[in-house]
């Protein structure tokens, strides 16, 4: 999606002639893993729901409980995905405009969420932040609940798609050379002018990926989301969790119709989010 | 949190880690044969598992490997269901062994009668784990309800072991109603509201029990509560045994289509009777199961165990009944979550 540099004075056109031959075959291989590994096992997913019939698809998906379980994965997938958005803009700054003790431990820390399983993360943060835990306990007497509750789900999304908007975004803001501020500065612009007006607008669309890497991430965790949750029906119980109870009463074609409705909302949101993000490369993008 | 939180964070994230994976040993052998088991069974099969070993070798010469995979209940059924080779089932729940024979038909429909006791050849119940001197003073099911009484229970969605716990409170509730089912569900409605997590595992509940200090009182499998108070500590946690509880039958099966490809029906077979032997049902007896013939066991075991009322699923119609009616899609278990209640 980043390397996808907008062309507005070139006209589009099927193949961009290249130096390097193999056009052919390098179009083919990435059709062919595309269809392996993405469009044949998401094909088999809708072909099973469609098995369903629409009327039965449609009763399914909007059964109050499904319902909820989705306004509940898709919320606190957003919310985690704009405070990641904010805090991993700042956190990329600090990496790549500031030299201190400790930079490369604390740059290769951003991955860490990465590498570890999502159960272990559950169960670390849960403990964390259950009402007898470290952080958990400072705010219990302020009558604040994290764990078992809606935020605790915001807790673990924040916690999984943290690495994904510093690495989107940490190479642009590599790119931006410190003239460009020095330069507004002595065009007597203020700090905040420099920051909003200067420096923002190139970041948004690489913001933008992470933002939506982050937020489909969020959407489809299970394995820390479960423990921290409390798993609460109409409360704390996300959709994955529902589809996991489905197939626990080997209800498949239930199961099938909520992955079918979340795949769906996910692809319409990254759609969306996509058709934005092309919108503001064309209008401030870096690497035009 | 104490000061060995973190270490304890550690510990923890590394043993939960390790459960949510599940396990299968290897090693090489003349036989092998998969035994896809529940999750509290790791200790008991661990044990097992060599004993009949050692058995096979004795009689036959031959050397025979166990691999057993453990996980929850459902999720090995499914497995199961999808094409893992297992040669024996030891499930939680009929119900997870019956979903096999109907969806993959590699079981017959008759397994239930094929081994002694419905084919479960230990049994275990639902108690209480409470913390230590009992200071809520909970005894029985009744005070479960109290304004002040937090309880924790894994979810009967995801958990066998829940689904007990589910049906022995109904029975309390019922017979201490006259057998009235309408103040049944009206008690289970209220025990839910005093639930304030629903973990998907028997281990998870244990898990937000133990090391979180959430809750008054777990609801437990018999053989989890004198586990969790061997291995966490007897200062910390007592055992009480309701006047009532259900009789938890987890039962074995053969699976006939997989030993019938693999060759391996006479030795799998004889896996599962030697469960019912003299020395199966020590095993059991001493991982805190109650075996089905007490006599095999050492008697120092079979103290351990508290006398108590049972009922069993066939006083909830057996499990093709029970399953649909509270477990199901819009069953009793869904309508007490039903929001505006």
């Amino acid at each position: 999606m980043i390397s996808m540099a907008a062309r507005s004075t070139t006209r589009w056109q099927f193949r961009q002639p290249s130096v390097i031959p193999g056009f052919g075959l390098a179009l083919g291989v990435t059709l062919a893993w595309l269809t392996l590994i993405v469009l044949i096992p998401l094909s088999g997913l809708l072909w099973r729901s469609s098995g369903l019939g629409w009327s039965k698809f449609v009763e399914l998906a909007l059964d109050e409980r499904t319902v909820n379980a989705l306004t509940i994965s898709f919320g606190t997938a957003l919310v985690a995905a704009v405070v990641n958005l904010v805090f991993g803009v700042l956190l990329a700054w600090v990496l790549v405009r500031y030299r201190f003790p400790g930079k490369r431990v604390i740059d290769a820390m951003v991955d860490l969420p990465f590498a570890l399983p999502t159960a272990v993360a559950g169960i670390a943060l849960t403990t964390l932040y259950a009402p007898n835990g470290w952080i958990g306990a400072l705010l219990a007497p302020l009558g604040i609940k994290i764990a078992f509750t809606p935020a605790g789900i915001v807790v673990a999304l924040i916690f999984v798609g943290l690495p994904f908007v510093v690495r989107t975004v940490q190479p642009i803001m590599e790119e931006i050379d410190k003239e460009v501020e020095e330069a507004a500065a002595t065009l007597g612009a203020t700090r905040f002018q420099t920051i909003s007006r200067v420096l923002l607008p190139g970041l948004l669309p690489a913001g933008l990926t992470g933002f939506a890497l982050a937020f489909a991430r969020g959407v489809g965790e299970y394995g820390s989301v479960i423990f921290i949750a409390g798993n609460l029906p109409y409360v704390s119980e996300i959709a994955p969790l529902l589809i996991v109870i489905r197939l626990e009463e080997f209800n498949y074609p239930a199961a099938t119709a909520i992955a079918a409705v979340m795949l769906l909302l996910s692809f319409l949101m990254l759609l969306v989010i996509n058709v934005i993000q092309a919108w503001s490369r064309r209008r401030y993008g870096y690497g035009a | 949190m104490s000061s060995n939180g973190l270490a304890g964070i550690m510990k923890l994230a590394l043993v939960v880690g390790s459960l949510q994976l599940g396990s299968i040993t290897l090693a090489h052998a003349d036989t092998t044969i998969l035994n896809v088991s529940y999750d509290p069974t790791r200790e008991l099969y661990k044990e097992f598992n060599a004993a009949f070993a050692e058995k096979w070798r004795a009689d036959t010469g031959e050397a025979v490997t166990i691999q057993t995979s453990h996980g929850g209940s459902g999720k090995q059924a499914r497995s199961v269901i999808d094409g893992l080779g297992a040669d024996v089932v030891t499930l939680a729940l009929e119900a997870d062994i019956d979903a096999i024979a109907k969806e993959s038909g590699k079981i017959p429909a008759d397994w239930k009668s094929r081994f002694e006791n419905n084919s479960s050849p230990y049994t275990s119940t639902i108690v209480f784990l409470v913390r230590k001197g009992n200071p809520k003073g909970i005894k029985d099911w009744g005070d479960l309800v109290r304004e002040d009484v937090q309880v924790i229970t894994p979810n009967p969605k995801t958990s066998g072991g829940a689904r007990w716990n589910f049906l022995a409170a109904w029975a309390w509730a019922r017979a201490a109603n006259n057998g009235d089912d309408a103040k049944a569900q009206e008690y289970v409605t209220q025990l839910f509201k005093h639930v304030p997590v629903l973990d998907t595992g028997a281990r998870g509940a244990t898990t937000t029990f133990v090391q979180r200090g959430l809750g008054d009182v777990l609801l437990a499998w018999e053989n989890e509560a004198y586990l969790s108070l061997e291995e966490l500590g007897p200062d910390n946690f007592d055992i009480v045994t309701p006047s009532i509880s259900i009789k938890a039958e987890p039962p074995v099966a053969l699976v006939d289509g997989n030993v019938d490809s693999k060759g391996t029906r006479k030795v799998a077979e004889a896996y599962l009777a030697y469960l019912y032997s003299d020395v199966g049902q020590k095993i059991a007896a001493k991982h805190y199961y109650r075996p089905f013939k007490p006599e095999f066991a050492d008697p120092k075991d079979i103290e351990r165990f508290s006398e108590l009322k049972l009922v069993t699923i066939d006083d909830f119609g057996g499990w093709k009944e029970a399953q649909p009616k509270f477990f199901g899609d819009g069953g009793i278990f869904d309508q007490i979550y039903r929001p505006g209640q």
